[in-house]
């Protein structure tokens, strides 16, 4: 892309100084830097709760925690990840590189991005607090499915609430995200000819829009049927458990594409780089997007294949959900062709774009596999659904996160990540994950239950394996803080362009990004 | 630039709008899902089973319990026996009886559930106070029969079928009723 980017002569801040800047700033890049250490924060919580179940899983029997606060852990393990980490990471992403990449000098709504991060932490200490109420934090699962939710103590309450608050939170970032996207872009600037990132936050944007006031309106359900009365899913007061699943999932299974696909197009911005190619097949993507997108409201029901459906429900949501298949298929022969040939090298944020591609195909494989009615019936709620979406979802979306990390650690610190260290950080990471994964199949397909503390003798041996694979795990991302420290301190320089075969309006503009970048825009021819 | 913002501004309104018609899409989906299931049939608790085959299956003999409970429902309810033994097959008629303890008028609803909860297919009611709202007058006492078959289909291991059946008050929520209001109780 050609562009003519004007001088970048205003590095320098006004306003409040020390943590005042933080807590007014309207800056896209101070407020994608604050995302994303709070996403990292959540992720290491999530982590230490995921690290508890599997000690606890570690031998059969009960050992550390008894079972309501096993309960307890897999809920919060699940609200915590998804809506702590994996979501606001992506937000954090948009935040720097969005109007970097369409030349733009913020978000279109500073101050009101200002209040989407900062509506963040107090819903993280209302859940996480949640732990320190009598009854202790919810135990219903993450879908809070009723009539478990119905019943929990103020924990529910309070995960319904950090659900409200993340909730209007994500709804105001995707806003601003969709009329930055839409309006702010630089002069010349054609949707079609704008980076695939953007493309899929756009219509990850539109996705939240719909589906988040969803799930904000299934929990209300469940907070007034807990508190005055009504009996939306109380089938002793008429209603329904149900069709909370059905209302849960009609978000639910939108909300599995807006983590995946932003992710789809930090591995889009990857691979080109590395394979110093440009992607292969740019508008068969931006299509294959948005169908993803389209499909995905059209499928929530292959959740539900053991509630009792009729047979021609089954089928319908069965081939749907295979139908998906297509466009994400589409994605990754698109990133396969756009390294055919292509002068490859193996730098870290390579290593997780190739190493997704590969853990994540893996996941779209068992997903279709649980999309055929019959076989999910009988691997419903088994460690094979487990085995599923922690193959899509860590190694999919987590990956796709590091990759982009290690990508633009260089616009956004100013020195190169240390490439020895990102190495080991990428080789720990996908061989614990698989070490504490797969073998979760094999447990899935015989027979283990999910959400159980204790299991039967002859699952022993692969539980104490995924233990020791998912501390493994666990203690390789702390490298990742190693890595980040040593950037941000110094390292080696970066360059504008910091990766060989980088390409785009951000690698115009001087490393570390200038504080305030575009504010004359560039012209893209 | 003010036109960017005023651009800006407009869409804005727009998506937040969108936002807030989709909060209240998800209570549609309440009513919405309950017309579906009244139309695919997938939720005919309140409607008359129908008896294909009734021959008697006199080999076999199956003790059916009768529970009673109210939700949030000041009414005196019980079943007027505890338990009766029945064949599959075999037609059989049973009572419940229901008190109004309040000085007022008072609609409810029944909902009936089944112990162990794969025998509920099997069970087949023909008439059940369960299919319509009832009313009771202050103070009224109403005997309401259940009339119903197992089906002789019913797997050789369950011997015994508890039939629950919770009231509750129908006041702001209503139930979607089977068309023509069900059973000729």
């Amino acid at each position: 892309m050609a562009a003519v980017t004007p001088d970048q002569l205003h590095d320098h801040h006004h306003g409040p100084t020390g943590l005042m800047r933080w807590v007014t700033t309207t800056n896209h890049k101070d407020i994608g830097t604050m995302y994303l250490i709070f996403s990292f924060v959540m992720f290491l919580s999530g982590g230490v709760l995921a690290l508890t179940i599997r000690a606890e899983l570690f031998q059969p029997g009960l050992q550390i925690v008894q079972p309501e606060f096993f309960n307890q852990l897999t809920t919060m393990h699940g609200l915590v990840m998804i809506f702590g980490a994996i979501m606001p990471a992506f937000v954090g992403f948009a935040n720097w590189q969005i109007p970097l990449m369409i030349g733009a000098s913020d978000m279109a709504f500073a101050r009101m991005n200002n209040w989407s991060f900062w509506l963040l932490p107090p819903a993280a200490i209302l859940l996480i607090g949640s732990f320190f109420v009598p009854g202790g934090a919810t135990a219903a699962g993450w879908t809070m499915y009723a009539p478990l939710s119905v019943q929990m103590g103020i924990g529910q309450d309070m995960a319904i609430f950090a659900v409200h608050i993340m909730g209007i939170s994500s709804i105001m970032g995707a806003i601003n995200i969709v009329v930055t996207v839409l309006n702010m872009r630089a002069p010349g600037m054609t949707l079609m000819k704008m980076p695939l990132f953007c493309w899929t936050w756009l219509i990850t944007a539109y996705l939240l829009i719909a589906v988040m006031p969803v799930l904000a309106g299934a929990v209300t359900m469940v907070l007034t049927d807990r508190h005055f009365g009504t009996s939306f899913f109380n089938a002793a007061g008429g209603g329904d458990p149900v069709m909370y699943q059905h209302i849960f999932w009609f978000f639910g299974h939108p909300e599995v594409y807006i983590m995946i696909l932003p992710a789809f197009g930090i591995i889009s911005q990857i691979i080109p780089t590395f394979a110093r190619k440009p992607l292969f097949g740019y508008a068969s993507m931006v299509y294959a997007t948005a169908a993803i997108a389209i499909l995905s409201f059209s499928v929530w029901a292959h959740h539900m294949f053991t509630t009792g459906m009729p047979a021609v429900g089954q089928l319908f949501f069965m081939y749907a959900t295979m139908l998906i298949a297509v466009p994400t298929g589409v994605k990754v022969f698109n990133w396969v062709a756009t390294m055919w040939r292509g002068s490859l090298s193996f730098e870290p944020p390579m290593l997780w774009a190739v190493g997704f591609i590969l853990v994540f195909t893996i996941g779209g494989f068992t997903g279709l596999i649980v999309a055929v009615a019959p076989i999910d019936i009988q691997v419903q709620d088994t460690y094979y659904v487990v085995a599923h979406f922690h193959y899509v979802l860590v190694a999919g979306s987590l990956f796709a996160l590091f990759g982009g990390a290690y990508y633009w650690l260089p616009k956004w610190t100013g020195h190169m990540p240390d490439e020895r260290l990102g190495k080991i950080h990428f080789w720990c990471s996908m061989v614990f994950f698989n070490i504490a994964f797969f073998p979760m199949h094999f447990l899935g397909l015989a027979g283990m239950p999910r959400r159980i503390p204790d299991y039967a003798l002859q699952f022993a041996d692969f539980n104490m394996l995924a233990t020791i694979g998912a501390f493994g795990f666990g203690l390789s991302q702390l490298i990742f803080i190693v890595v980040a420290v040593k950037c941000v301190r110094g390292g080696a320089k970066a360059a504008a362009r910091a990766w060989e075969g980088a390409d785009g309006l951000e690698w115009t503009v001087p490393s570390p990004a200038p504080y305030h970048t575009f504010e004359e825009a560039p012209v893209v021819r | 630039m003010s036109m960017i913002a005023a651009e800006n501004r407009r869409l804005l309104f727009r998506l937040a709008l969108a936002a807030v018609v989709m909060f209240g899409f998800g209570f549609l989906l309440v009513p919405f899902y309950e017309k579906i299931c009244e139309v695919a049939g997938v939720n005919n608790l309140l409607r008359p089973d129908r008896v294909a085959n009734s021959q008697v299956d006199a080999s076999r003999t199956i003790t059916v319990q009768f529970d009673a409970n109210t939700h949030d429902l000041p009414w005196r309810f019980r079943p007027l026996q505890a338990a009766v033994k029945v064949h599959p097959g075999e037609l059989v008629t049973i009572a419940y009886e229901v008190s109004n303890t309040r000085d007022e008028p008072v609609t409810g609803q029944a909902v009936p559930s089944y112990g162990p909860q794969r025998a509920g297919k099997f069970f087949r009611k023909l008439d059940c106070f369960c299919f319509t709202q009832q009313t009771l007058q202050a103070g009224e006492k109403r005997t309401m029969p259940v009339a119903f078959v197992v089906d002789a289909e019913l797997p050789a291991e369950i011997t015994t079928i508890t039939l629950s059946y919770t009231f509750f008050e129908i006041a702001g929520r209503r139930v979607v009723g089977a068309p023509g209001g069900g059973a000729a109780s």
